[in-house]
């Protein structure tokens, strides 16, 4: 069964025609890799899956509502005077979860020990991982991903890849922007070329 | 509904905590201008209390401006404005959260804050409480309709100067009535039905204000 369903999609931004006529399904334990050069219109076409946009023409099934889907976007969604902890009590709030089971979630990123330190004083790592954590903390069947290796290290990707594997083996499925492959081991990877 | 106010107060007042100046800078401003007008006139000139219902909430107005352009763009600027759109929570709920995070921070203050600094106009202490009670009810109106420009301008490069130009005209009457309030009050007269005015618009400014600012959010993603 399809989890989204894209038909004659059409994207732009202002004026400018970014994706036309673009059609495709993501099935449960699928993960979609979106690859395009710089201004190929990946995130925007992203933006519009995620409903934050509004596409100019075509139909997507259904349309993700909040709570059904997770974004990471280009953008880590951390102030940066906060600590990654009060970051992420923010947005369980924001998603009416009690703001429980955040410090085993942490060490599973590898950022618990930062957890208590102002985002704006972590590396870049650090914060993409402190931004990955909010995918652990609802389980939600549509993950889009913006750029989600960008600063991670080589077991920031191992670690980024078991997460992925996970959530498709319990029925998930995602679409990621990346410029670079994405890791080895995640099943079920398609790939599909914006230019 | 509780809960998603909550946790909105909560990350302000914590913001604020770490970044005081932010929400300190109006306040000296405030007093700045305030003490600049009485210093720049003639001593007991009995004019400066009779002007001093216009400089009070000219400088109240002023002052809540400084704040407005930062209301909505750090939460843009880092992403946490799309992670608030993709929430489960009513968007209204979290601006509405927003504005009066901004009020308690700022406004009140300013309407505390022009009960010790009218003395040093020489305004009438028996008419203190219709300026305070007016700017109460006024400074909320400041927010609401500053948070809706700050939101229209949020995705704009340059909104520090467009801001004020999209405020300035749309808080006029607030400024006739709650100056009005002060100034009947200061003459012996009662001040109440500005000041009902003035909860008329403020009622008004509740009633729209956070949904008409969800919606222009929105737009800043198109």
């Amino acid at each position: 069964m399809a989890i989204l369903e894209v038909k004659a999609l059409t994207v732009a931004r202002g004026s400018r025609p970014l994706v036309s006529d673009l059609s495709f399904a993501l099935a449960a334990g699928e993960v979609l890799h979106l690859r395009g050069s710089n201004g190929a219109g990946k995130t925007s076409l992203l933006e519009v899956l995620s409903g934050l946009r509004s596409p100019v023409d075509g139909t997507i099934t259904p349309q993700p509502e909040g709570g059904q889907l997770h974004w990471l976007g280009h953008k880590n969604a951390l102030n940066l005077a906060l600590t990654p902890i009060e970051n992420l009590e923010f947005w369980c709030g924001l998603n009416g979860r009690a703001a429980d089971g955040l410090v085993p979630v942490l060490e599973q990123l590898g950022v618990a020990k930062v957890r208590h330190r102002a985002c704006r004083t972590l590396s870049a790592g650090q914060k993409r991982r402190s931004a990955l954590a909010r995918l652990l903390l609802d389980q939600r069947p549509l993950w889009l991903l913006d750029e989600p290796l960008d600063g991670l290290d080589a077991q920031g990707l191992e670690l980024f890849a078991s997460l992925l594997k996970a959530h498709l083996d319990k029925g998930g499925a995602a679409i990621i922007t990346s410029h670079q492959p994405l890791p080895a081991g995640v099943p079920g990877v398609r790939e599909l070329r914006l230019s | 509904m509780i809960q998603i106010f909550a946790a909105v107060l909560r990350r302000e007042l914590r913001l604020a905590a770490t970044a005081k100046t932010e929400w300190l800078m109006p306040l000296f401003f405030y007093v700045i201008v305030v003490t600049l007008f009485g210093l720049g006139a003639t001593p007991n000139d009995p004019k400066l209390a009779e002007f001093a219902p216009a400089i009070l909430w000219v400088g109240a107005l002023l002052a809540a401006l400084l704040t407005l352009e930062r209301l909505f763009r750090a939460d843009f600027e880092d992403g946490t404005l799309e992670q608030i759109f993709l929430g489960t929570q009513p968007v209204t709920l979290v601006v509405a959260a927003k504005l009066f995070a901004h009020w308690l921070l700022t406004g009140l203050p300013l309407a505390l804050l022009a009960a010790p600094l009218s003395s040093a106009l020489g305004f009438s202490s028996v008419a203190i409480p219709a300026l305070v009670a007016g700017l109460a009810l006024g400074t909320p109106v400041l927010t609401l309709i500053g948070g809706f420009a700050s939101a229209l301008t949020v995705g704009l490069p340059r909104a520090g100067v467009l801001l004020p130009l999209l405020v300035l005209p749309l808080v006029t009457p607030v400024v006739i009535f709650g100056a009005g309030a002060a100034r009947v009050a200061q003459s012996g007269l009662d001040g109440a039905a500005p000041l009902y005015f003035l909860a008329a618009i403020l009622v008004l400014g509740l009633t729209l204000l956070p949904w008409a600012t969800a919606a222009a959010l929105r737009n800043a993603f198109e």
